[in-house]
C-alpha cells in the first residue's frame, strides 16, 4: 500500500515536471507567436494541475490529512488559464492587424474581434434613419 | 522514491523557469513579454508547491493561491493596456 501510493505520487511528480518542462521549451522552439501560444497555456497548465493532484496524494497519503487549498488552486488556474490565453491571442491580433503576418482564418470572414470593433463603429440610435 | 521524483520535478521546473527568463529578455515583440511572464508565474507556483510538499508544510498553499490571482489579473492589465493603451477606462 505504502510502495503503491509512493509510485503513484512519484509518477505524478516526474509527469509534471516533463510537462513543465515541455510548456516552456516550446515557449522558446515553436516559430511565431500565435503557435507560442499553445505550450504554456495547455503543457504548462497540465504540469501545475499534475503537481497539485500530486501534493493533495501526499498529504492524503503519507499526513492523513486532506487539504482543500490544492482543489482551488486547480480550479483557479484552469478556469484563468483560458482567459489569459484568449486576452493575450486578442492583444496579438489588434497589434499586428495592418500588417499581412497573421494566420488565416479558413472562412471569408475576417477575425471575430475586429467585426465587434467595426459594429462598435456604427452609431447607436440609427434603427428607423434610412441608410445614407 | 518521493524524494528522487521531487528533485526531478524541481530542477525541470528550474530549467523552465530559465527558459522563460531568456524568453523575457529576448522576445521578438512586448505579447511574447507578457506570454513569458504569464508562464513564469504559473512555473513559480508549481515551485511553490514542490516546497511544501518537501517540508510537509501546508503554508505554502495560500502563497500559492494568493499568487496565482496577482498573476491573473496582471497578464489581464498587461493584455488591456496593449489593446487599448488603458487599463480602467
Amino acid at each position: 500500500m505504502s510502495l503503491l501510493s509512493e509510485i503513484i505520487v512519484s509518477v505524478l511528480l516526474v509527469a509534471a515536471g516533463v510537462f513543465g518542462l515541455v510548456g516552456s521549451f516550446g515557449l522558446l522552439k515553436l516559430p511565431d507567436t500565435m503557435t507560442r501560444l499553445h505550450a504554456p497555456t495547455k503543457a504548462t497548465t497540465l504540469g501545475v494541475g499534475s503537481t497539485l493532484l500530486a501534493s493533495m496524494l501526499y498529504f492524503l497519503l503519507f499526513q492523513g490529512r486532506l487539504s482543500w487549498h490544492e482543489l482551488m488552486i486547480t480550479m483557479f488556474l484552469l478556469l484563468t488559464a483560458p482567459i489569459t490565453a484568449n486576452f493575450i491571442a486578442k492583444a496579438h491580433l489588434h497589434r499586428f492587424r495592418d500588417q499581412e503576418t497573421l494566420p488565416d482564418t479558413g472562412t471569408p470572414d475576417d477575425w471575430a474581434t475586429f467585426e465587434d470593433e467595426a459594429k462598435e463603429m456604427e452609431p447607436v440610435m440609427t434603427r428607423d434613419t434610412p441608410r445614407r | 522514491m518521493i524524494q528522487y521524483a521531487l528533485i526531478f520535478a524541481f530542477a525541470c521546473f528550474g530549467i523552465a523557469l530559465l527558459f522563460n527568463l531568456y524568453r523575457i529578455f529576448r522576445a521578438p515583440g512586448v505579447v511574447d513579454r507578457v506570454l513569458a511572464l504569464d508562464t513564469m508565474v504559473i512555473n513559480i507556483i508549481a515551485i511553490f508547491i514542490l516546497y511544501g510538499i518537501s517540508t510537509h508544510s501546508g503554508v505554502y498553499f495560500e502563497a500559492a493561491l494568493l499568487f496565482a490571482m496577482t498573476g491573473f489579473v496582471s497578464t489581464v492589465a498587461y493584455c488591456k493596456f496593449i489593446l487599448r493603451g488603458d487599463i480602467i477606462e
